[in-house]
């Protein structure tokens, strides 16, 4: 931690690293290896109010700011566990807390405050179109008071966990509008309610645990009423919560670097070899302590994006950078940590490899680090846009 | 019923220690804090006791400035109000001068039980509750497992050796030292942390509570245990070496 909290973030922190200290490595390694979802963990956060801690307090939840919810998911990696299970939970919903209509919101809110309702899971990824999201190809048409939905999608995780999921389609055709971007809207599906009805999920086998996807649509219909935001508005509603996601991302690489810090060190204090502690060796010491200043200094722009963002100012540059910088550390610090540890490095029970693939991930998900770099070039350089 | 639970700020289990300059404690500089886990289970029975038969519970310490967080922790977990006696001379005091400073405050106000863990993580005197029961002139017992008050009376389980337990009678109000893992420890919660916010938070200076500064015990030396390895060869025959063997672990290593 490279910031200094107050006492309410502090006991945040404490209090969540508490529920953690019930599901221990053991708990994870065991789920990782039966692609199992976390589903004790995630009740214990949920009666915690945890996963509510973005969901205004007129609505059940405790109406905290993105820096605290960052806190928490540092808190869950940084034990060695993985946020991925349940973060989306709090900045998906956040699209429903700003964009949705009153109705929209007094229905579902309240009950993903007490966690009756689980919101988890966001289509927009396609087959053909990953980063170009404007291209997707799923398309919704108006049929009287409903949307019949046909596409497909895949990436989208937890949607197996999740009651509720936001599905991004495109409701007027591409050549028919004046800007790619326009036409894209956004339709809150229940699951309950679709299951069988037009919908198919398949999941996919993936190098880590993260319980991802695919949905096939195939004449589902979804009521009118569940259209989040204006029709035609999605991608903006989709760009809104992309800094609070990015935030929430480069807390939890700080915590997976806190994570394989701590792993790293504790490991070159205790093995000893040619008779004295492998920590003592330079060759080990360097990478572990660039590492760790890469993830202070990473931490550093998470604070700076999640103050920004509490205080409602625009903050996609420091918030893209928070998130770039971070899934760099973490990655460095997996490396550094896994390289400590030698041949130990690679066996299961170590936690290290399950958490290096974890970790990698962020180079990829939820937004790829060179679209990171293009947006830096264009929104911050000023240079000509490359995609 | 007017419970008051003890709970001590200590440093965090996993922290790498070291002794200080001195060698009469350890260094806390940089090292994390947290509640003394028999503490916890002490809290939790109070909370309980309180949920089954109304009342209120206090957290209450003896402790530097920094063991405030300890006590707000109480409070998130669901403790009606806290009391501090805030002095720096409590991080490396005895059991005595902890006792004297909660007598001090628990004294003032109504109590119908006082609950403390069995012992402390750090110290590990397990003698904080006792003292401060003498102090405070109540009956007690200790390494309790269960409590029933759902009579005048207290009626309670202890853990005794080897196995055994015993079931004791005691009038109210008594003091009580709990066993660790007797419950599940409930987590803080959000909008238990919220509320603290708003938590009645009483500070006393051990002046204000007209204590002396406590001379009782001295920590001469502290130091890390030295490692040693060694090999013995077991002798005789196979028997006579597998009886060796159970003895070294059981009563050596104490792993059995």
């Amino acid at each position: 931690m490279s910031y200094p909290l107050d006492e309410e973030q502090l006991q945040i922190r404490d209090a969540v690293q508490d529920v953690c200290s019930d599901f221990p490595s053991e708990y994870w390694r065991k789920l990782d290896e039966f692609q199992g979802y976390p589903t004790e963990f995630i009740r214990a956060l949920t009666e915690g109010g945890w996963l509510a801690a973005l969901i205004p307090e007129q609505y059940g939840g405790s109406g905290l700011g993105i820096l605290e919810a960052s806190l928490i998911m540092e808190a869950i990696n940084a034990s060695g566990g993985n946020a991925a299970a349940c973060h989306a939970q709090m900045y998906i919903m956040d699209v429903l807390t700003r964009r949705g209509t009153d109705r929209q919101r007094e229905r579902f809110l309240p009950e993903l405050a007490t966690g009756r309702l689980r919101l988890q899971a966001f289509g927009v990824t396609e087959p053909t179109t990953g980063s170009d999201t404007t291209q997707l190809q799923t398309r919704a048409e108006k049929r009287g008071d409903s949307y019949i939905v046909h596409g497909q999608k895949v990436f989208t995780s937890r949607v197996e966990h999740s009651d509720l999921m936001l599905l991004l389609v495109r409701t007027t055709p591409i050549d028919d509008v004046r800007r790619k971007t326009h036409g894209l809207s956004i339709l809150l599906v229940d699951l309950v309610e679709a299951d069988g009805k037009g919908i198919e999920i398949r999941p996919l086998r993936t190098m880590i645990n993260h319980h991802t996807c695919e949905v096939f649509l195939d004449g589902l219909e979804v009521p009118a009423a569940n259209l989040i935001g204006e029709e035609g508005e999605g991608f903006r509603a989709l760009l809104d919560g992309l800094n609070a996601e990015r935030i929430l991302i480069a807390a939890e690489c700080i915590g997976d670097g806190d994570w394989f810090m701590h792993k790293a060190c504790g490991y070159a204090r205790g093995r000893v070899v040619f008779g004295r502690p492998i920590g003592q060796n330079q060759g080990i010491q360097f990478p572990l302590a660039k590492a760790r200043a890469h993830i202070d200094a990473a931490d550093l722009m998470r604070f700076r994006a999640a103050e920004m963002y509490d205080a409602g100012q625009p903050c996609g540059p420091q918030a893209n950078m928070a998130k770039l910088l971070a899934a760099d550390a973490s990655w460095e610090a997996a490396n550094a940590c896994l390289q400590t540890h030698g041949g130990f490095g690679f066996a299961s029970d170590y936690d290290v490899e399950r958490k290096f693939r974890e970790t990698r991930l962020y180079q990829v998900a939820p937004i790829s680090t060179n679209l990171i770099l293009s947006y830096i070039a264009e929104k911050v350089l000023g240079l000509p846009r490359s995609y | 019923m007017n419970i008051f639970v003890c709970v001590k700020q200590v440093m965090a289990r996993d922290s790498v220690l070291r002794p200080n300059e001195t060698g009469t404690w350890a260094v806390d500089d940089g090292v994390s804090f947290e509640m003394n886990e028999p503490d916890t289970f002490a809290l939790e029975e109070a909370l309980r006791l309180k949920e089954r038969h109304g009342g209120e519970v206090v957290a209450i310490t003896a402790g530097p400035a920094r063991s405030a967080s300890t006590l707000r922790e109480a409070l998130a977990k669901g403790a009606d109000r806290a009391i501090h006696v805030e002095g720096n001379r409590y991080v490396e005091s005895d059991a005595y001068a902890t006792a004297q400073a909660l007598a001090a405050a628990i004294r003032r106000e109504p109590h119908d039980l006082v609950l403390t863990g069995l012992q402390s993580d750090d110290a590990g005197f397990g003698q904080t509750g006792v003292i401060l029961a003498e102090l405070l002139e109540l009956p007690h017992a200790t390494i309790i497992m269960e409590i029933d008050a759902s009579g005048g009376q207290l009626r309670c389980k202890r853990e005794l050796e080897a196995g055994w337990f015993q079931t004791i009678t005691l009038p109210r109000p008594a003091l009580l030292t709990i066993q660790s893992g007797i419950n599940k420890v409930r987590y803080a919660t959000l909008m238990g942390i919220k509320r603290a916010r708003r938590k009645p938070f009483r500070r006393y200076s051990p002046d204000e509570l007209g204590i002396g500064e406590p001379v009782h015990q001295r920590v001469r030396s502290l130091y890390q245990p030295r490692q040693s390895k060694q090999t013995e060869f077991l002798e005789g025959s196979s028997q006579e070496v597998a009886a060796k063997l159970l003895n070294k672990l059981r009563f050596e290593a104490r792993v059995l």
